[in-house]
């Protein structure tokens, strides 16, 4: 199945890995991937179901991101190694940290949550609601991408060498999570644009995961071979049999529609559990650290005759 | 840096291996001062004679035990046998990805230049051990924060030198301004050179790395993977504006491509 390119001889200290094994618990860590995306995209689609005459599909993804996004932040905490710290998340601020700009973007996109989904069910403040929902729906866009540089922007060479297409899949899989729980939760009747939004989340996931395996040079390898392998065949099976019943019967039967919503909402999990996999188990072989950063010293030229790296000046 | 914006030299570690004999006192002497817990029971590996392993939150230094077989020039002798020891250390990189990416402040850089975890700051998230390039900072699972070398920052800031360089009986593990160790370190591997000993090299000297130099350098006598270091590591943040322009490009397409999902009549495609 898996393409395995020929791998040269290395050496490594006893086979032990170079690098530390990411401490995130997949259950937290994946599962913040997943919610995250679930809760950003269906922000966006909230919103624009509540300015298109949609009102149980706008009322079931504003309760769905509220839900999503509560989920996220209980996991994100519960994941500290001292969760009674968890306000030092926003002791600063810190461009150079992915993790400290995601704590003030999840810090502005929870209260607007909450907001619009508040007003939407008791009806208090509509205007200020249907406002809110706006707000929600542009910064979900940048928390359903943001996850993509906070597990990028790491030395694991799974993450860090697929940093080009991973925004991608994550925004690809949030669409369908998004448009999953709209299948499941909306009447057939207001469901036509998360329909639409079922296939282009699995177009733009599928065609972006599948440049990912293969754009990632030694480190791809560990998105076919093992877990990782198993739960990303599964993911895009789950994802395209979703998006294929959500255009061909979802608009007819209800049956149907909360099938699809069922199989894009495991196929949108499954994508993140099986990335977070392929990042471990790229950490635990010393070769995915070692030969690539050989085939790169090579490749400058920095290498001499006997394998060596030349002499660096002192500067 | 703020070592040179505050007029002070950047101090470091320069480590030399080809005098290191093994001995583990650097060891003893980083758990001993700064108080760091055992890992628990005695685990004796069986492969050589580190049980240490590797770096971690309750190991500070580790020293490297490689025995290196040798083939002989005579036939009709058995090949021999090349001990390599190495005692590695927190690198103080120059551009330091755990620093980068702490989102706590945490971890911060000292005027030595060097790169210290705050220990009632952080609270355990656990983002700069997956950023370490070498794999040094770690967790302690007890305790839930960070753990990693200070450069002995309590020592240091009183004029006394590290633990373990303090403790090292053949002065492998030197400690002074950074610039004065380059210097020592270039006349030693030339040296080296000149004994006929063509393997040895500096690692981390080099400001044009892929991390802008480290803090604490080695001379090694082989490969940088024979000892566990990664042969050239680069520093992941490096990457970080093209990484958020990439998702600020996703943002807008998933924005644009879900806003298009509303486009058209209401009553289109079975509605």
């Amino acid at each position: 199945m898996s393409k395995h390119r020929h791998v040269p001889e290395f050496t490594s200290y006893y086979g032990r890995p170079v690098l530390k094994e990411p401490t995130w618990e997949p259950a937290d860590i994946a599962g913040y991937l997943f919610t995250g995306g679930l809760a950003g995209a269906s922000s966006i689609l909230a919103a624009g179901a509540q300015f298109t005459g949609r009102p149980a599909l706008a009322r079931s993804l504003k309760l769905g991101a509220l839900g999503a996004i509560t989920a996220s932040a209980a996991a994100l905490i519960h994941d500290l190694g001292k969760p009674s710290r968890f306000y030092n998340m926003l002791r600063v601020a810190k461009p150079s940290s992915p993790m400290s700009m995601g704590s003030w973007l999840l810090a502005g996109y929870g209260p607007l949550v909450g907001a619009t989904a508040a007003s939407d069910v008791t009806g208090v403040l509509p205007a200020a609601g249907r406002a809110a929902g706006v707000g929600a729906g542009v910064l979900g866009a940048a928390v359903a991408s943001y996850t993509s540089v906070l597990i990028a922007d790491t030395a694991v060479p799974a993450w860090h060498e697929a940093r080009h297409h991973l925004p991608f899949v994550f925004v690809g899989s949030a669409a369908t999570a998004a448009a999953g729980l709209g299948l499941l939760t909306a009447p057939t009747s207001e469901a036509g644009p998360v329909r639409r939004a079922a296939v282009g989340g699995a177009a733009v996931e599928l065609a972006a995961s599948s440049a990912m395996e293969h754009g990632t040079g030694l480190a791809g390898e560990t998105f076919h071979d093992g877990t990782a392998g198993r739960l990303l065949r599964a993911a895009k099976a789950c994802t395209a049999a979703g998006a294929a019943g959500a255009a061909v019967l979802g608009g007819r039967s209800r049956f149907a529609a909360t099938l699809s919503g069922l199989a894009l909402l495991a196929g949108s999990a499954l994508t993140r559990f099986g990335i977070f996999a392929a990042g471990q188990a790229s950490t635990r072989d010393p070769k995915y650290t070692v030969v690539p950063q050989r085939e790169r010293l090579a490749e400058k030229g920095g290498v001499g005759e006997a394998g060596l790296p030349a002499r660096r000046s002192t500067g | 840096m703020s070592a040179q914006y505050i007029g002070m030299p950047r101090m470091g570690f320069f480590t030399d291996t080809s005098v290191c004999i093994g001995c583990k006192a650097c060891e003893v002497a980083c758990k001993e001062w700064n108080a760091i817990p055992t890992d628990g029971a005695l685990d004796l590996t069986g492969e050589s004679f580190d049980n240490t392993s590797e770096l971690g939150a309750n190991s500070w230094r580790h020293v490297a035990f490689i025995e290196k077989s040798v083939p002989s020039q005579d036939t009709s002798a058995p090949d021999g046998v090349r001990w390599l020891m190495s005692s590695d250390v927190c690198k103080h990189c120059t551009h330091a990805a755990c620093l980068d990416v702490c989102p706590t402040g945490a971890l911060f850089r000292t005027e030595f230049d060097t790169v210290v975890v705050q220990q009632d700051v952080c609270n355990g998230c656990g983002y700069c051990v997956s950023a370490c390039p070498y794999g040094v900072i770690d967790q302690r699972k007890d305790d839930g924060r960070v753990f990693k070398c200070t450069m002995c920052y309590d020592r240091i800031g009183v004029g006394q030198e590290p633990a373990c360089a303090k403790a090292c009986p053949t002065k492998s593990i030197q400690f002074g301004e950074l610039d004065d160790l380059r210097e020592r370190a270039q006349e030693r591997v030339d040296a080296l050179h000149e004994q006929g000993l063509a393997d040895a090299r500096l690692y981390g000297d080099s400001p044009d790395d892929g991390v802008g130099g480290t803090g604490a350098f080695f001379l090694l006598m082989d490969e940088p993977e024979t000892y566990g270091l990664p042969p050239d590591p680069v520093v992941c943040s490096r990457d970080l504006p093209q990484m958020w322009r990439q998702a600020a490009i996703a943002a807008g397409t998933l924005l644009a491509g879900l806003a298009a999902t509303f486009l058209g009549r209401k009553g289109q495609s079975g509605e």
